[in-house]
């Protein structure tokens, strides 16, 4: 086993293992970090793979950007001391056999392909091969992507801003059963 | 020695599990969290193929940018939606979000 | 004057008008319109006589009525030459003295007012008929008389027997309309209009005739017939007595029954040009005239005996025509316009006085009315034919008419001498003699003024309208009447004489009988017992009718009526029965199997939707799983 497939093997296992804590661990928390763990195994992955613009991405992105904005999400929503609390619906056990069933099929798909393999190595100067193309061959999608990113940025302002501008609600008079004809289940919701 | 067919089993694991965790978790974030892990399996592909199929042009890599892009884009818009649905139901479980029931 | 004498009816119908929409609770006023108007008409009649006869030129005045585009265009006016003229008179003075004398004989009737509307109804009806100048408004004004003749017959209509009269006149009389509108059909059909000119222009040219002329003259003479009380209809006008007596003497004498005669009279062109149609008039007439005058030797009843009088005279007339004399037709239809409308009111006068229609209870009354008695008397002799009162002047000419046909003459030779005995027989039995009924003799008085006065103007015009045809007076009555080229009528001194014996012999007869009884009319009844029983029962004409056609008719009737209370009735309940049946299986049918099918179809939709919709759990995890396990069972499949 060469130096490449044990780094391949480690990061792949590396990777599965903080996935499935992810997706299973009881603490939203948790599963955060697990991700940023995973995240980083992918961005390994890409050095793996020659691509070292994209790790520089991902790691940038998704661990400095995307990780922490989950984690600010955790904390302005999750009670993290729900621990009682069942983080799993009623379809885990379709679930599994769901996703168990996609992942068979999709392994006898690649076991199906041929792929064809280009034994050359990674031209030099990848990465600016990557900015030109950026910048010719994919400058609409490029253009759209910028758009697109400005009006989620947007969007995520009006989405999560405080609506009283509409509907100025009168104060209640008793804050209570307002709050209970709102939602008339909150008298469960009331923390123990 | 590792080739294309690796990356592809662990990009289709890593789907898979995130495939599981969308269907099973309750907490809206959690549900975010499996859905960035099936983008990153994508990427996972798209790199893999970049580099053992076009090496020279690593076309796949332009593309995996722009996943990364909109998974950005995404992500923000998913959160913002999230938090505005915290303050509608002081909750985030995602069954609870059914009024789109019958 | 004369381009508005359309007018002349007019004012009657305003009168009616007036009564029955005004003036109907104030009794004299009403009457007072009524005789006003007819008192104008009276005038303006005269006037008009005198014009036209100083100038025979026809006069002719009409507008559009109806017109249907080519095949259908009927227009409506008024003619006036000597023959309408003459009925004017006839009409508007006999109408005249008859309403001033209902103002006596009529005092006190609850419906006073009433029959005066009526009285003005038939006046402007018979003006309308004597002034059309086509045969179509004369059959409006026809049926029109024949209304007013039937309410004023059943006038007294709490009395049975007056309801049934009228409604015997008027039926009986209606089937005479219906010839007469068979007939107006049949000119209309020929000759393309019912003008009077159109109609004789057609005949005139050679349009019409042959088989088919005579065929609509019969059918035409079927409404003079019925209006005329000509056998075999005529058993009406003895009934129609039953209404108020100045009517019988308007209507029933003077002026509605010779409507035929006028109607005759008017197309005697058709009768002429058809052979057959006018051997038929004549033989009509001159039985009508023999039978009636038969019957009305024996009758006891006062104003039967001057009904079947009545009936002879038109016969009369009628027989006149159908041999062509039109002179001597019209002509007697005026002289005896007067004198049997004064012998009618004569009558009424004497029923005023006695209460009682039957000459048996009567008897010496000239003591007690002397007016009314010599009135009477003169009528009497000019109806007989004495010289030289107005009834000689015409049945001379009658009986001049018959000459070349000996039958006729033989056989109108025998009525006069019959009209000269049985009115001469009236007379005697009512005003000479003791008195046979001692009660009502001594409550017997002379009429009112008004009631004597209508009575000598009427004994005049009896007296001297038969001057007008003089013979030996420019060309006699039918310088009057003819509008053509009048023909002199010959002055038969031998016929004069003979129907002038005749006559005497008759009143001699009665004389001998009921003045002198030297000759006891019970004995001759009882002679000939057969024959007394059969003219007493009028030939039982009425009787014949009831077995022949009225009782089969009954019959006929009843089985109708059983056939459809029992056939059309049940096949109407069973149709609807069936209807009902048929709408009620559709009920049930539309109540369970199509909306059974709908709602089903209802039903099916809505429990699907209930079962399927706990698909749409609203959780997008649900969602999810199924697209992923859809695309591992899809991949299975494939």
């Amino acid at each position: 086993m060469d130096s490449t497939a044990l780094a391949f093997y480690s990061l792949a296992f590396i990777i599965i293992a903080a996935a499935i804590f992810v997706v299973t661990a009881k603490n939203i928390f948790h599963s955060a970090v697990y991700l940023i763990v995973a995240l980083f195994g992918v961005a390994g992955l890409f050095v793996l793979l020659q691509a070292f613009f994209l790790a520089a991405a991902q790691v940038l992105i998704y661990v400095g950007a995307i990780a922490v904005l989950m984690m600010f999400a955790v904390m302005l929503t999750a009670r993290i001391a729900d621990a009682g609390v069942r983080h799993t619906n009623e379809q885990v056990g379709t679930g599994l056999l769901v996703s168990l069933g996609l992942l068979a099929v999709m392994l006898y798909s690649l076991w199906d392909s041929p792929f064809q393999f280009s034994g050359a190595p990674v031209a030099e100067g990848a990465g600016l091969t990557l900015g030109r193309q950026l910048l010719t061959k994919f400058v609409l999608p490029f253009e759209i992507v910028s758009v697109l990113l400005l009006a989620a940025l947007i969007g995520a302002v009006v989405i999560a801003k405080k609506d009283d501008t509409g509907r100025a609600e009168p104060k209640a008079k008793y804050p209570a059963a307002r709050a209970l004809r709102e939602d008339p289940d909150i008298v469960r919701k009331v923390p123990r | 020695m590792i080739g294309l067919s690796h990356y592809m089993a662990l990009s289709a694991i890593v789907f898979c599990i995130g495939v599981y965790g969308m269907l099973t978790r309750r907490n809206a974030v959690a549900v975010l969290m499996s859905v960035e892990l099936m983008f990153n399996s994508v990427n996972i592909a798209l790199v893999a193929c970049a580099r053992f199929v076009t090496p020279e042009t690593v076309t796949g890599q332009a593309v995996a940018v722009f996943t990364i892009a909109v998974a950005a884009a995404e992500a923000t818009v998913a959160l913002a939606i999230v938090l505005l649905i915290y303050q509608h139901h002081r909750g985030i479980d995602v069954d609870r979000v059914n009024f789109m029931k019958w | 004057m004369l381009a508005n004498a359309w007018l002349i009816p007019v004012l009657p119908l305003v009168a009616m008008a007036l009564i029955m929409l005004v003036t109907h609770r104030n009794r004299t006023l009403s009457a007072g319109i009524s005789i006003t108007a007819m008192a104008i008409a009276f005038v303006w009649a005269w006037a008009i006589a005198f014009t036209v006869w100083g100038n025979p030129v026809e006069q002719r005045f009409h507008f559009e009525w109806l017109n249907l585009g080519p095949s259908m265009h009927i227009p409506i006016g008024i003619q006036i030459d000597g023959l309408s003229a003459m009925m004017l008179i006839v009409v508007t003075t006999v109408a005249l003295m008859v309403q001033i004398y209902s103002l006596g004989y009529m005092h006190g009737d609850p419906r006073y007012s009433r029959y005066y509307a009526y009285l003005s109804l038939f006046g402007m009806a018979m003006l309308t008929l004597v002034l059309a100048d086509n045969f179509f408004l004369m059959f409006v004004a026809w049926e029109l008389v024949g209304l007013a003749s039937y309410l004023l017959i059943g006038f007294w209509f709490e009395k049975q027997s007056a309801s049934d009269a009228g409604k015997k006149a008027f039926i009986t009389t209606r089937l005479g309309d219906l010839g007469f509108i068979i007939g107006l059909l049949m000119l209309y059909a020929g000759a393309g209009t019912l003008t009077f000119e159109g109609v004789f222009g057609a005949v005139e040219k050679g349009l019409l005739g042959g088989a088919f002329l005579t065929t609509a003259a019969i059918f035409l003479f079927g409404g003079a017939i019925g209006k005329s009380a000509q056998v075999p209809l005529h058993v009406w006008l003895p009934d129609a007595m039953e209404g108020p007596t100045p009517v019988s003497a308007l209507i029933h004498a003077a002026t509605m029954v010779v409507a035929g005669v006028y109607l005759v009279a008017r197309g005697l062109t058709l009768f002429m040009a058809a052979e057959t149609a006018a051997i038929t008039v004549a033989w009509i007439g001159i039985i009508t005239s023999f039978m009636a005058a038969t019957i009305g030797l024996v009758q006891n009843d006062i104003k039967r005996v001057l009904a079947y009088s009545t009936v002879s005279q038109l016969g009369y007339m009628v027989m006149a025509l159908g041999l062509g004399g039109f002179t001597a037709s019209t002509f007697h239809l005026m002289t005896h316009a007067f004198f049997k409308s004064l012998l009618f009111l004569g009558a009424g006068s004497v029923i005023h006085a006695v209460h009682t229609n039957d000459i048996r209870e009567m008897g010496g009354l000239h003591s007690k009315m002397k007016i009314t008695s010599t009135t009477f008397l003169i009528a009497s002799l000019a109806i007989a034919g004495i010289f030289p009162l107005s009834g000689f002047w015409s049945k001379d000419e009658i009986v001049a008419a018959t000459s070349g046909h000996p039958v006729f003459m033989i056989l109108t030779l025998g009525v006069a001498f019959m009209t000269a005995f049985y009115m001469f027989r009236l007379y005697f039995l009512t005003f000479t003699g003791t008195p046979r009924d001692k009660h009502k003799f001594d409550h017997a008085h002379e009429s009112p003024k008004v009631m004597t006065y209508p009575l000598i103007f009427l004994a005049f015009l009896s007296v001297v309208s038969g001057w007008i045809g003089l013979p030996w007076l420019h060309h006699g009555f039918s310088s009057v009447v003819y509008h053509g080229e009048p023909h002199h009528a010959e002055f038969h001194i031998s016929l004069a004489l003979i129907s002038t014996l005749v006559a005497l012999s008759g009143i001699g007869l009665a004389y001998l009988m009921y003045y002198k009884r030297s000759i006891d009319p019970v004995k001759v009844g009882g002679a000939m017992p057969g024959l007394y029983r059969t003219l007493l029962n009028k030939y039982y004409v009425d009787e014949a009718y009831a077995v022949l056609f009225i009782k089969p008719y009954y019959v006929f009737c009843q089985a109708m009526f059983w056939f459809d209370a029992n056939v059309v009735d049940g096949i109407v309940n069973g149709t609807g029965q069936f209807g009902l049946l048929w709408g009620r299986f559709q009920r049930w049918f539309d109540e369970t199997f199509v909306d059974g099918a709908v709602n089903g179809l209802g039903w099916v939709t809505r429990g699907f939707g209930a079962t399927i919709r706990y698909l749409q759990t609203g959780s997008l995890q649900n969602y999810a799983f199924i697209v992923f396990a859809a695309l591992v069972i899809l991949w299975i499949l494939r």
